[in-house]
Parts: structure tokens; C-alpha cells; sequence
């Protein structure tokens, strides 16, 4: 038996013995899905008890160094995990802005103190953070950001507003770009800062979404006091981790397709909604959408192996991450928008147990920010055109 | 899916062969003179020495056995330089076709043939204007000991200069491919000009005889699979050329004082034209390797390459002669070869409809 074998049989073992059952079952709601932090009040015992196994293994960061609370596996045997994983339908035991955005950026810029201090409590799930990028006047422009954070000698007084900062009203911990010298150039003065968001000075506004729930919230810091070693890389270069992050939250949000509905198969969906004639459905029309869609996500999820491919052969994501990006956010919301023409009255019900509270409709509605977060669909073809095309600026 | 290191020396090679031999200019050449035989002879000869016609000709039968990913890689080449040849008609269609379902006897009198490159052979399926092998009307009657063939069959590559033609009938509940002679008496060929200036021709049968096969049913499924297949890997490798054609051009034109690839408008077109190419490209890679490992979904597989590969190409003609502003337009200009051959490739053996519409039926909506 080679090692990757030998690692699989023993994660197959490790996981029947340690999955619960009540963790082999779908996701039925957001609430479900298991966050972590301070404040995080689990769904059930199960839910606790599949949170802390994984964490002793170091497996709810499986890649991530083991002096830093994650599992040490090489790219394969995390591979091997995650199929294992998905064989008994195991649910993901613990995930939050800290695993797939902050981790990764502070694995390459942080000092060996800062990661010593923060990943292990993420590994754990003991912490939960939140992003500080976006601003009222500074969105897909995002380096014209007005946060300040002055030097007071032993520390920074952080003075400003965030804006559409996602569960900020339910993190610990915010990473957060603030200015540290206003009369560099625009991309010049930034750094990325990390404070407790229990800090004096903290307080959030939650704003409802058009989907009826209120993930994210205005963020104000009226002299909030960081300390200085909290700083990730250097002093005024946080753009560079900036967009670093980006890349892989770029990556996180084209790669998969988010909410609960992505194993549910269209055809089916909509005939039981249409019918069928003769063994195809009904509406002609639909039919040929659906296999039109099918067909697209067919040739993304290609592009996607081919793109893993040449990453893992070393020439790096990059800018491919936008065209990712792009693509698994457009096509992810022409699936809702074919979904919602499948459902017909149905998806429109807006609170009824029979469709768990609106879900289809509320899903469908959340699916337009995929295109919007992480970098809008035109920020994303701007940096295919620039950086993959080498197309001339204005 | 990654190419391994003889893939790789494979494209590489068909690269500069087909970039040196069977570049876009000897199309234009073939046009203008109104070659009898229509397909560039020396770039033929060219392809036979380096083994490429006997690419899916079993080993034991003097090919290369390389599979379908090798001979999607030489068509993407073809596609990128429109080499007119008749690979997909012969070493593709013809190959497969003879090798899936050809009794030992005809394997071995055509297989060798078709790998030394002595003789062309065409494929007839389709019988009305749009390709729907399902519901073949040229029929198969028994006479004697034999069989023969009525019906007329359009859009058959090569037919004008074959040396055998692989024609699909009816035979009571069965569709299956049987072997015509093109001199057969019953027999007429007219040859078609089409819009992209490749062979293609309608064939007429009038109580042909024909040769059965061992398993005409299977011959028909397998050369379909592979056509398609292969010619998912033509497109995408035109819509790749048309593609990086036009962004060149973006670099070079100037109005308005600037480089017209400065305008936005422009920019977010080509960063949307690179990733539909992409990824009809990987689709392609993707479904001709799945035929060659026998997946149980390599049929869905192909139907979906096709579907996409033949949208991409249109898409990537269209937006290159818009690109272009009125020097698309030109015949004197290359780029509206590319165009006119996403239109005839992506029609053969079914455009995007078609391939959608199985590819539903096969997931079962
Ligand atoms: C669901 C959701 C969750 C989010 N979570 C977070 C979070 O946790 N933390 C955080 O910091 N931010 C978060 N954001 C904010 C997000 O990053 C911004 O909304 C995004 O960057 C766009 O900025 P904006 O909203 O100011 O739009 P604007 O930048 O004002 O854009 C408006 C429109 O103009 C277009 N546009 C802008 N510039 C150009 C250009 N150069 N060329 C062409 N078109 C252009 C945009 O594409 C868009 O269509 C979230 C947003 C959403 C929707
Ligand atoms: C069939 C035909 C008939 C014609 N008949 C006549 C006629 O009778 N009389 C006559 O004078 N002319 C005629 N023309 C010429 C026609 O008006 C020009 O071709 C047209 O104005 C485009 O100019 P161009 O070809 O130089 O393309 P370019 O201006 O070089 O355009 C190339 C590409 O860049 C784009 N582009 C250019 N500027 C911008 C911008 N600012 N923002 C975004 N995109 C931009 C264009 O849309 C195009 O896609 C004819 C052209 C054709 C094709």
C-alpha cells in the first residue's frame, strides 16, 4: 500500500469512528453551518463534539503548519480528506472569514508572533473574524480607503467607518485596512491591522439585505486604540497583503458553488414543477436553459482542474483567480435565475416551512452579492484584461 | 487532466507542422484556384510521414494507436491555422469507424490504407439539413446475399475524392454504417461548395450495393463520438486564433489618438472572449480524454464539448470581425476564414442544439 493509500484508509477509519451522525446530514439552513468564536452558540452537542475532534487533528485547517494548530498534510492528503470527507457527506466542522481569507495571509506575511498568537485559536474555533476593507467611498476603488490610524507611540488610534463588513456584529476580531500615512500615494499608506472588535471605540450597525437577513453591518472605530505589533507585514505595505487575501478570497468564492441547493440536480427540480412530455420537459424553453447552463458549468469546473493543475505545477493562480472568480459568481447566479424559473410560484414563497423559510427566494436574492463581494464582475474583467491580456490603461 | 510528456512532444510538434505547411494562406490559395481536389496535398503527405493519418489506427494495424486527445491535439493545431486536410474525414471518422465495428476483413484491407495515407474515406449520415442520426431515412434493403443503399446524404466531408464511403441506413429498427464503394454504379457525388471553402458533397445512392460490417451500429456510435469529440478541439483551437488575432489587433489599431484596446468597451469583450476559449478548450481536453479512459460519462461528455466548443468559435468569428471594424469584413483579410469555419464546424455532426438537446435527454430531463 502506498502512503497516500495508507493515509486514506486510516482518515476513513478516523472519520466513521468520529463523524457524527447528525454531521452526515445536509445543511438545512444558514444556521446550521458552524462559525465558531466567542459568541458561536452551537446547534447541538454533535455539532460541538465534530468541531473539537477535528481541531485536535488539526484537521479544520488541514494544510496549515502543525505548530499553528492545523494538520500539516501535504496537498494530496488533503485532497484525500476532503474526498473522504464528502464520501459520508461529513459537514464542514468549523469555517469562517478566519480559515480562508486571514490564515493564508497571515502564513505569509505575519511575524512568527503573530501566528503563533492568532492561528491556533482559529484552528480551534475559539475565534472568528471579520474583514475591514470596504468603505462608503471606497469600494472596487478600494485603495482610496480613509480609515486612519494615527501613531501614538506605544499604539494607533484607529478613527473611521467600514461598511458592508460581513457578520461584524458577530466576529471577535477584525482584520482591517487603515491608512498609517496620508501623504503617501493612494496604495502606499495602507496597513493591515488586527484588533479585537470588543475594543473601546467598536460599535456595529447591522444592514438588512435584500434577501431579508442582515449579514453584514456599518463598522465605526472612534478612537480605537491597536496595539503596534498587531500590524501584518510591513508598515504602510498592507496593500501587498491586501490583495494578496483577495486572491484567495477570490478563489473561495468562484470555486464552489455557495448555498444549500448546489447538489440539487435542475432537470429533476423542474420536472417536478413542469412535467414532462414524452419523457423531456414540458417547457421546451427551460429545457434547453438548463442544458445550456449545465453544459457552461461543465466547461468551468474543466477550466477550474486545468487552472489547479498548473498551480499545483507551480505557476501559481495569479490573475487566473479573477477569471474564476467571474465566472463561478455569473454562472452561480444564472443557476438561481434558472432555479427560480424551474420553481415558479413556489420559489416565491417568502416564508412558508414548506420551502424552510424562503429559501429558494432568499438564496436566489444573496446570489447577486456573489458578483459584487471579493471585487465586482467589471473590477475582475479589468484585471483579466490588464494583467492576462497586457491591454493598454486609458 | 495533464498531457504526458509523449502528448506533449505530440503538440509541440504538430504545432510547427501545421503552422509551417498548412497555414492559413495555402486555404486562400486552395479557394482561389478552385482545387479539384480541395485539400492541401503536400501538407497531406506531410502528415502521413509523420504518422499523424494513422493516429487512431490500432498498432497491429500499422497506426500509432494514440488515442483521441492526440488526435484532438493536431486538430486543435488545424483549427488554429484552418489546414485544410482530410484528418477528420480519414484518420478521425474513417479510423474509428473501421476500427470499432469493421469485420477483420475490412479492418485489415482499409486500416493500413488509412494509416499510410493511400486512401480517403468520407462519412454519410446525414440526410436532410440538419444532422439527426436518429431518425435516418436512407434505407438498407436485403438483395441477395448483400444489402443495398437508397437515399441522398449532405454535408459529407471528402466524399468527392474518397475511396470509400461510410454510409449510415436504416435497416429495419437498426441504424448501422455500411461500406459503399464511390464507384459504385448507383452512386452520384456533387461536390458542394460550402461556405468554408472545405470538401464537402451530397451524395446520392440509388440501389447501391453495400458491405455491411461487423457492427455497423457500433461503427456509427463511435465515429460520431470521436468526430465530435475531435472537432470540439478544432473549434476551440480556431476560437483560440480568432481570439489572439483580434487582441493583437486591440494593440495595434489606433482611434480617437489611442490604441482602440485602451477602451473599456473593448477590453472587458476580449477578457470575456479569453475565458469562453479557455474553457471550451479545457471542455475539449476534458471529454477526449474521458473517451480514451472509457468514462461512463464520456458521452455526455462530448455532446457538451461540442455544444460548447461550437458556440465559442461562433462567438470568437464574430467578435473578431466586430473587433475589426470594416477590415473584418474584408475578404482580402484572414479573419473571416475563422468565421466561416466555426459556422460549417460547428453544424457538422451536430451544432449546439442538437448536442444540447441529447446531452438533456442523456441526463435524463
Ligand atoms: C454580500 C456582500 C458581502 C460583503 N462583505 C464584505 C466584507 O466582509 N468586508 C468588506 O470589506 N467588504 C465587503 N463587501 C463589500 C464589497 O467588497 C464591495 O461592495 C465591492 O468591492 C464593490 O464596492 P461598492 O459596493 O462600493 O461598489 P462600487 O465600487 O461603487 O461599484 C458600483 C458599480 O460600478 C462598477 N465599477 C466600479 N469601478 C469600475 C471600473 N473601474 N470599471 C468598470 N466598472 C466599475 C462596479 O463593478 C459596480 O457595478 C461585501 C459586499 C457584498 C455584496
Ligand atoms: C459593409 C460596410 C459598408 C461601409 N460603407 C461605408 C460608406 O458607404 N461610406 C463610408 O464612409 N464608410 C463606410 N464604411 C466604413 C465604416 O463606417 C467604418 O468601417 C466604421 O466607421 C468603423 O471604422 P473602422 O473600420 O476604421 O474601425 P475602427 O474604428 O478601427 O474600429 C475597430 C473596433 O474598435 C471599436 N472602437 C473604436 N472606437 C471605439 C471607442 N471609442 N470605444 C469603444 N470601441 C471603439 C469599434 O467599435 C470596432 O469594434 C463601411 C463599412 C462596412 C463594413
Amino acid at each position: 500500500m502506498s502512503d497516500l493509500e495508507q493515509f486514506r484508509a486510516e482518515t476513513r477509519a478516523w472519520l466513521e469512528a468520529n463523524c457524527p451522525e447528525e454531521m452526515r446530514q445536509p445543511l438545512k439552513s444558514q444556521a446550521d453551518h458552524c462559525w465558531g468564536g466567542r459568541k458561536w452558540q452551537f446547534q447541538s452537542e454533535a455539532q460541538k463534539v465534530w468541531m473539537e475532534r477535528m481541531a485536535d487533528k488539526g484537521w479544520t485547517a488541514p494544510q496549515w503548519p502543525k505548530e499553528y494548530g492545523g494538520g500539516g498534510l501535504s496537498p494530496e492528503q488533503a485532497e484525500v480528506l476532503s474526498e473522504e470527507m464528502k464520501r459520508i457527506n461529513a459537514r464542514t466542522p468549523v469555517s469562517n472569514f478566519g480559515f480562508w481569507m486571514l490564515g493564508p495571509a497571515l502564513l505569509k506575511f505575519g511575524s512568527e508572533e503573530l501566528k503563533r498568537q492568532h492561528l491556533p485559536p482559529i484552528c480551534r474555533g475559539e475565534i472568528r473574524w471579520c474583514q475591514g476593507y470596504s468603505e462608503p467611498n471606497a469600494g472596487s476603488d478600494l485603495a482610496s480607503l480613509q480609515t486612519r490610524a494615527e501613531d501614538k507611540g506605544d499604539h494607533f488610534l484607529v478613527n473611521g467607518q467600514k461598511i458592508w463588513t460581513s457578520y461584524a456584529d458577530k466576529a471577535d476580531w477584525i482584520f482591517c485596512l487603515v491608512r498609517t500615512d496620508p501623504n503617501a500615494t493612494k496604495h502606499n499608506g495602507i496597513s493591515f491591522a488586527l484588533f479585537d472588535m470588543e475594543s473601546e471605540g467598536v460599535s456595529t450597525r447591522p444592514i438588512e439585505l435584500i434577501s431579508g437577513e442582515s449579514p453584514f453591518c456599518e463598522t465605526f472605530f472612534d478612537d480605537v486604540k491597536v496595539d503596534k505589533n498587531q500590524i501584518v507585514g510591513e508598515l504602510n505595505r498592507g496593500w501587498d497583503v491586501a490583495k494578496y487575501l483577495l486572491t484567495h478570497e477570490r478563489n473561495n468564492i468562484g470555486g464552489e458553488p455557495p448555498g444549500f441547493l448546489k447538489g440539487r440536480a435542475l432537470g429533476p427540480l423542474a420536472a417536478e414543477h413542469v412535467g414532462t412530455e414524452h419523457g423531456k420537459l414540458a417547457d421546451s424553453a427551460l429545457r434547453a436553459d438548463i442544458a445550456r447552463l449545465e453544459i457552461d458549468q461543465m466547461a468551468f469546473q474543466a477550466l477550474v482542474g486545468k487552472i489547479r493543475e498548473e498551480a499545483e505545477a507551480g505557476q501559481g493562480v495569479g490573475a487566473q483567480s479573477a477569471v474564476l472568480k467571474y465566472y463561478g459568481t455569473e454562472l452561480n447566479k444564472r443557476r438561481y435565475e434558472v432555479m427560480m424559473d424551474a420553481l415558479g410560484a413556489e420559489g416565491l414563497e417568502w416564508e412558508s416551512e414548506r420551502t424552510m423559510g424562503g429559501l429558494y427566494a432568499r438564496e436566489w436574492l444573496r446570489s447577486k452579492g456573489n458578483s459584487i463581494e471579493g471585487g465586482t464582475s467589471e473590477v475582475m474583467l479589468g484585471i483579466v484584461s490588464k494583467r492576462l491580456l497586457g491591454l493598454p490603461d486609458a | 487532466m495533464k498531457l504526458n510528456d509523449e502528448q506533449q512532444m505530440l503538440q509541440d510538434s504538430v504545432a510547427r507542422l501545421m503552422a509551417d505547411k498548412g497555414p492559413v494562406s495555402h486555404l486562400r490559395e486552395l479557394r482561389d484556384r478552385n482545387d479539384e481536389k480541395g485539400y492541401d496535398e503536400p501538407l497531406w503527405h506531410a502528415m502521413v510521414e509523420s504518422g499523424l493519418t494513422g493516429i487512431l489506427v490500432p498498432e497491429e494495424h500499422g497506426g500509432i494507436g494514440f488515442g483521441l486527445v492526440g488526435a484532438g491535439l493536431v486538430a486543435r493545431e488545424i483549427g488554429r491555422n484552418l489546414s485544410v486536410t482530410p484528418f477528420l474525414s480519414t484518420a478521425v471518422l474513417g479510423a474509428t469507424a473501421l476500427a470499432a465495428g469493421g469485420s477483420a476483413e475490412q479492418q485489415q484491407k482499409w486500416l493500413p490504407a488509412i494509416a499510410e495515407g493511400s486512401v480517403i474515406t468520407a462519412l454519410a449520415v446525414d440526410d436532410g439539413a440538419k444532422h439527426r442520426p436518429e431518425a435516418i431515412k436512407t434505407e438498407a434493403k436485403a438483395a441477395g446475399d448483400g444489402v443495398t443503399l437508397s437515399g441522398g446524404k449532405l454535408l459529407v466531408l471528402d466524399a468527392h475524392v474518397a475511396d470509400l464511403l461510410l454510409v449510415a441506413a436504416r435497416q429495419g429498427e437498426n441504424t448501422a454504417l455500411f461500406l459503399v464503394d464511390p464507384k459504385a454504379q448507383g452512386v452520384s457525388i456533387e461536390r458542394t461548395r460550402m461556405v468554408d471553402d472545405r470538401n464537402a458533397a451530397r451524395v446520392t445512392l440509388d440501389n447501391v450495393a453495400a458491405e455491411p460490417m461487423a457492427d455497423g451500429a457500433a461503427a456509427l456510435a463511435a465515429a460520431l463520438r470521436a468526430g465530435r469529440a475531435v472537432l470540439a478541439a478544432e473549434l476551440s483551437g480556431l476560437a483560440r486564433e480568432a481570439f489572439e488575432r483580434t487582441l493583437q489587433y486591440l494593440k495595434e489599431r489606433k482611434q480617437f489618438g489611442r490604441l482602440i484596446g485602451t477602451f473599456q468597451a473593448l477590453q472587458h469583450r476580449a477578457a470575456l472572449l479569453m475565458g469562453e476559449v479557455s474553457m471550451s478548450d479545457a471542455l475539449a481536453m476534458q471529454a477526449l480524454d474521458a473517451c480514451d479512459r472509457n468514462a461512463d460519462d464520456a458521452e455526455v461528455q462530448v455532446l457538451a464539448a461540442k455544444a460548447k466548443a461550437a458556440r465559442t468559435a461562433l462567438l470568437a468569428g464574430q467578435e473578431a470581425v466586430q473587433m475589426h471594424g470594416g477590415i473584418g469584413m474584408t475578404d482580402e483579410f484572414d479573419i473571416g476564414f475563422f468565421l466561416k469555419r466555426a459556422r460549417a464546424g460547428g453544424e457538422t455532426l451536430g451544432d449546439a442544439n442538437y448536442c444540447a438537446d441529447r446531452f438533456a435527454a442523456l441526463r435524463d430531463y
